[in-house]
Parts: structure tokens; sequence; C-alpha cells
């Protein structure tokens, strides 16, 4: 992903931030590199998409801190998409490298 | 104090040229030695050392993985094996601690019990690494190897008078947190060592290490204290894990802890770089980042000697 796509992500995301949430549900890139999630935070509408993709050589997973969801093994280039029916707080993390993390807002 | 404290890691690569051939950490006493491993190909060592090995530890075989920093893995554990298969004294048995597969599948399991079926010695005791509980419940892992433990994943047994616990710290992850043991695991472990007399050896074994290692990248075990505790009374305790695909020592009292390098891949020392992964180096070190530990029973005093070789070591 080019950094201009993630600049326009991270302006999207400050843009999500200072209004109402997204009134409508949408399909959201995450990407999976240098042991991060990118974007750290997100906040999106009931019934989005968010598709995880790894670029790292290292194998990583997705999975949700609470036990609602968890991706298997996802090597360099796979990818692993959820879609969030209920609303709340979800707290995304990798089951193999404990320092990643990512919240997800979901309204 | 842990050793990779003190050392970069170019120091390490350093270290690793030191003896032409590779560079091999003998233990006796608790002390640990670098030794020419001009010696290692020869009699010489075997002579020196007069004992026959105990076990031998594989770690972190990571069958499946693909990437640059080792396209090859099912070729280096081969060479493993070739070196194991060739020692003059075959060993009592084999540790595998953990990272069997890369990615948890079917098939990545049979491939590596197909490559670890070439092993001389056939007694294999093994412990899942995070990288082999991937997929629900651990299926996998368990229809292959839970029969040594009820499928519980952990379990103990005696072998020359030692006993071995194996331990399993890769089940119960918490986001930001270490490896842990769980209640359940613990209170088993405890019995298990309660009634065993002080004066025998043993052997804990593990993927992630008990021992903190490097707490931001999750290279340690958070409630394994009791435990630690309790093989504080012991004479002699070696502690065995993989899981950073590099040698850290550390002994404390009579416990020595221990962590074996990969047959797949090495990684950065803990917080160097952005964070564990596979460590590119140049195709010649490859080998010299490599290797298997031995271990053999000493008897005056009774205690454990460990020796770290490489793949280089073999050609």
């Amino acid at each position: 992903m080019s950094r201009l796509v993630l600049f326009g992500l991270a302006t999207l995301l400050v843009a999500a931030q200072s209004v109402a949430a997204p009134p409508v549900a949408t399909d959201t890139e995450v990407t999976i590199e240098n042991f991060h999630f990118i974007p750290a935070t997100l906040k999106i509408a009931a019934g989005s998409s968010v598709t995880w993709t790894n670029k790292d050589d290292d194998v990583h997973t997705v999975m949700d801190a609470a036990g609602v969801f968890r991706s298997g093994a996802l090597d360099g280039g796979q990818s692993f998409r959820y879609t969030f029916a209920k609303a709340g707080v979800y707290r995304i993390a990798c089951s193999l490298h404990p320092q990643m993390s990512e919240v997800i807002v979901v309204e | 104090m842990t050793r990779h404290d003190k050392y970069t890691r170019r120091d390490a690569l350093k270290c690793l040229g030191f003896g032409g051939a590779g560079t091999l950490f003998a233990l006796a006493g608790g002390v640990l030695t670098p030794m020419d491993l001009a010696l290692a190909g020869t009699d010489k060592l075997s002579k020196r050392a007069a004992v026959k090995p105990l076990f031998v530890q594989i770690s972190d075989t990571h069958i499946g993985f693909n990437k640059d920093a080792n396209p090859d893995v099912a070729g280096t554990l081969d060479q493993t094996i070739d070196i194991i298969n060739g020692m003059a004294e075959q060993p009592g048995l084999i540790l595998h601690t953990g990272d069997i597969t890369h990615l948890c599948t079917a098939g990545q399991f049979d491939q590596a019990q197909q490559i670890l079926s070439r092993l001389r010695v056939t007694e294999l005791h093994t412990v899942p690494g995070e990288h082999d509980t991937t997929d629900p419940g651990a299926a996998q892992y368990f229809s292959r190897f839970g029969k040594a433990s009820n499928n519980k994943g952990y379990y103990s047994f005696d072998h020359a008078g030692v006993h071995f616990m194996a331990l399993v710290n890769v089940m119960e992850f918490k986001p930001g947190g270490l490896g842990s043991l769980g209640d359940e695991q613990l209170a088993w472990a405890m019995a298990d060592l309660r009634h065993r007399s002080a004066s025998t050896p043993l052997v804990v074994f593990a993927h992630m290490p008990l021992w903190s290692v490097y707490e931001p990248w999750g290279w340690g075990t958070g409630d394994v204290a009791p435990l630690l505790a309790e093989l504080k009374r012991f004479g002699s305790v070696t502690v065995l894990n993989g899981h950073i695909h590099q040698i850290v020592q550390k002994v404390e009292g009579n416990i020595t802890f221990h962590t074996a390098r990969s047959t797949a891949f090495p990684q950065p020392i803990g917080g160097e770089g952005a964070g564990p992964g596979p460590l590119k180096v140049p195709p010649e070190l490859l080998r010299q980042m490599l290797g298997l530990t031995t271990v053999s029973l000493v008897e005056h005093p009774r205690s454990l000697a460990l020796i770290d070789s490489t793949l280089t070591g073999a050609q």
C-alpha cells in the first residue's frame, strides 16, 4: 500500500472521528506491517467489514481479545475479513505477538 | 542479568566468526564457555566429555516457512537430523520444544512428521509452540502429539534417573501479556514435584521462555513464579525453551535456564528492530545461526551438561 493511500486512510479516519459515526456500513482495509496494525484505531458503523492483510514475512493472526472472533494463521500476503454485526469496542490482537494491538469502535 | 544484555548483534556475529567453522558453547558447572567448533567435528570433544548424550533438543523447525530468511527449512531440518543420526553415541531421546510447523496446517504437520521419522532415535517428546496452535482447539497438534498428555499438552516422564516435565505456555494468550501456564497446569506441576526427592535431576521444557528474556515481545511466562520457587529446592534443574531462535542463558542457583537455536531461521536480539520476525542474514552465515543442543548427564557432581552446536559444525 502506498504512503499516499495510507495518508488518505489516516485523513479519512481523522475525518470519521471528528464527525458522527458513518451512517452506512463500509469495507475497510487494515494493513499488518512491521508488527503493527495500521491504522491502530478505527471507527466504523455496525454491519461494516474489515479486511486485514499481512505484509510481513512473519505469520500473524487477528483475534478479538474478548473471544468473539479469531482468524487462523495468516502468512505474508494473506488476508482475513470479518463483518462487525454488533456495536461495541473491539480490542484486536495478534495471538503470536502480544505487543500488537488495535482498537475498533463499532457504532 | 541475562547474557545478551551485554552483547549487541554485531558482537554476536563477531563471536560466530570466532571459531572459523563456527562456535560452540559448552556449559559445565554453571559456566558458559565458548569453544572452537573444530573440536566438535572430531573425537576430541566426545572423549573430553566422556559421557553418553542423554538427549538432544531441537526447536522451532517451522516446517512450511518459505520466505527469504530460509527458503529451505525442510533442508536445514534434514541436515539437523543427519547430525544427530551421525553422533557416535546415540542419545536416549529427542525433545522438540515447539513451533514444529509454521502455519499449523495438516500438510505441514505431515511433512514435519515425515522428516522427523528419519531420526534413528525413535523416542520423540514434544511441546507445542504458538505456531502449532493457531487452528481451533489446536486440533492438528493434539491429533498427532496429544497421546503423551491425554490431550492436555503437559506431561512428565522419567528417563535414566532424570525427571522430565513438559509444559505448555502458549495456549492462554493475553494481549500485551506473556506466555502463561494457567492454574490447572500449575497445580498439576506443583503436585508432580511435591514428593520428588531433591536429588533427582530435573529437566523442565516448554516452548516460550519460562523466565523473563524480553517482556515487550512477550518473551517470558507471566505466572511461572510459584513453579520456580518449587524448583529451587532441587539440586540440578535444567529449564529448556525455544521460541526466540537464539541462545540466551541464565544460571540462578541450581537452575540453568537455556533457550535453543532454531533449525529454521534466526531472530533478532530482543528489542532490536520492529519485532521478533525472521532475521535475514547472508546465506553463508545462516547455518552458523541454526543448531541443536546436546545434553549429557555428568555424574560427579550429578548434573547436566549442555553443548550447543550449529549446523556448520557437521560439515
